[in-house]
């Protein structure tokens, strides 16, 4: 009789504008460390935009990698291999057939700093002066094309495209290459650098930056009643994946499961989330089912929240409709208020803390919440981290893009 | 301004060893691209579009293939310049 395999998490790696590995991140988001702060640049003069700051990387590439590493690949796949190298290490370099062994790794945007300067270069310079790593480099699928080079993984290389629910749906999809029996071994992430001023202003444009510039640290603010959108953030989160059969027979560390992934669409307009919530609902919904996990085994949300007027109440009713009053015992976490928004990155990122989370017993707090929104109708993580109850216990993380693309992952105690 | 063979082969080894990773004193006229630096045809086309802009010379497609040696693509680089 065959089964369909469980999914554990045994490795996690990222590069964040909380640190440039995942412990130094863990630490800094338990103790409530703001990543955000000024550009160190000229571009809101020299471009007239609006917004002068936002959660740059902590660790900047050229500190860990090698001088035709950052001349071959684009920020965003600098990101994804630092964050696959830790994660990797992390597992403890599995030994996987190659042909086992899948990766998926997204990026909401792709390479668009290695697109703008190619621009340039032909402007200024004319075609021949055009590189010709410029393709590869661009490209949506470099990233996890790099990380498949890097490991030898041939069972497929994916990177699905869901604007901010990327990295989360990479990972969902890595769960169900290991499920389908596609993989034994599978790494999956999110990666995003767009931190470049032609992203800033065309956000900027469509207003859904913060624009506290006199206060970055407290700009992200998810909940609270003065929030006024969100923080540009960048950077990877990559976690190693694995069937439980494959871990324990090498007797790998387990982080937690991967439980539960569910995915739905809004159909309804192309940045705005459908404002009834529907279809938050309907992948919390299809993710608890598919995991098997009870309403009221749920413990911790880690919330999409991005801080945006709009968008961070959507949720918090989604989250109240789907698990009513089992809601009541939920410790809500909006990390993005000390990250930023990584975009792509935000939903690989938020899974590592969700499964930080559940392993280590303790949500991570939720900062700059001065007056939560009062028709918030959650139990916000404000200020310190708070203690989750031993035994079994389950964690969602939401995820949600433009486009109105829903992704929600559970995640349960190993 | 006219490069002379040295500053060429200089100015092509920091081109390479950028590329690379290689030493600048590894990039030696006898070198093979191919053979003994392990450079690839993108690789390649990327040390060439490098090497025009820096010397200001206009290296042909067709030219490249004739380019197995650093010092081929040094000697080409000095003959073409204007």
């Amino acid at each position: 009789m065959s089964t369909v395999p469980e999914v554990v998490v045994t490795g996690l790696g990222a590069t964040t504008p909380l640190g440039g590995d995942v412990p130094s991140t863990w630490r800094a988001a338990l103790a409530g460390e703001s990543g955000a702060r000024p550009f160190e640049n000229d571009w809101a003069e020299r471009y007239e935009i609006g917004v002068s700051f936002g959660a740059t990387i902590k660790v900047t590439p050229d500190q860990v990698l090698t001088r035709p590493e950052i001349k071959r690949m684009d920020p965003s796949a600098q990101y994804a291999l630092i964050a696959t190298r830790e994660a990797w290490a992390d597992a403890g370099a599995p030994e996987v057939d190659g042909e086992r062994l899948g990766a998926v790794v997204s990026s909401g945007i792709g390479g668009i700093w290695t697109t703008l300067d190619a621009w340039d270069t032909l402007r200024e310079k004319g075609g021949r002066r055009v590189l010709p790593m410029t393709v590869p480099m661009l490209m949506p699928n470099s990233p996890v094309a790099y990380v498949s080079l890097e490991l030898g993984a041939r069972a497929g290389a994916h990177a699905l495209v869901s604007a901010c629910a990327s990295g989360a749906e990479a990972i969902g999809y890595g769960v169900e290459m290991i499920r389908s029996g596609r993989a034994d071994v599978v790494v999956a992430g999110g990666t995003e650098a767009t931190i470049h001023p032609m992203p800033i202003a065309a956000f900027a444009a469509s207003r859904t930056l913060s624009l506290r510039n006199d206060d970055p640290t407290g700009a992200s603010r998810p909940y609270d009643v003065d929030r006024d959108g969100f923080v540009i953030g960048e950077g990877a989160g990559v976690v190693v994946l694995e069937s439980a059969a494959h871990a324990a027979a090498r007797g790998a560390r387990v982080y937690a499961r991967i439980g539960g992934v569910g995915l739905s669409a809004d159909g309804y307009h192309i940045t705005s989330p459908e404002p009834s919530g529907d279809g938050q609902v309907r992948a919390m919904r299809a993710a608890l089912a598919d995991s098997g996990v009870a309403a009221t085994d749920v413990v911790h949300v880690n919330a999409h929240a991005t801080s945006t007027v709009v968008g961070d109440l959507i949720e918090a009713r989604s989250i109240r409709g789907v698990l009513g009053d089992d809601a009541d015992h939920v410790a809500l976490s909006a990390t993005k208020s000390m990250t930023g928004h990584l975009l792509g990155g935000a939903g690989a990122l938020e899974t590592i803390f969700t499964v930080l989370a559940v392993h280590e017993r303790q949500a991570p707090p939720t900062i700059n919440v001065e007056n939560p929104d009062p028709e918030l109708v959650l139990d916000l993580v404000r200020g310190t981290p708070r203690a989750l109850p031993e035994g079994q216990i389950a964690a969602v993380n939401n995820s949600f893009g433009f486009g109105g693309h829903n992704v929600a992952l559970v995640v349960t105690s190993a | 301004m006219a490069h002379s063979e040295q500053e060429i082969l200089a100015g092509l080894a920091e081109i390479v060893s950028e590329e690379t990773g290689l030493p600048t004193d590894a990039v030696l006229p006898e070198k093979s691209f191919t053979d003994d630096l392990d450079i690839d045809s993108l690789s390649m086309m990327t040390i060439v579009t490098l090497a025009e802009e820096k010397f200001e010379v206009r290296i042909p497609d067709d030219e490249v293939k004739n380019l197995a040696t650093v010092g081929d693509a040094v000697s080409f680089i000095a003959g073409a310049q204007a």
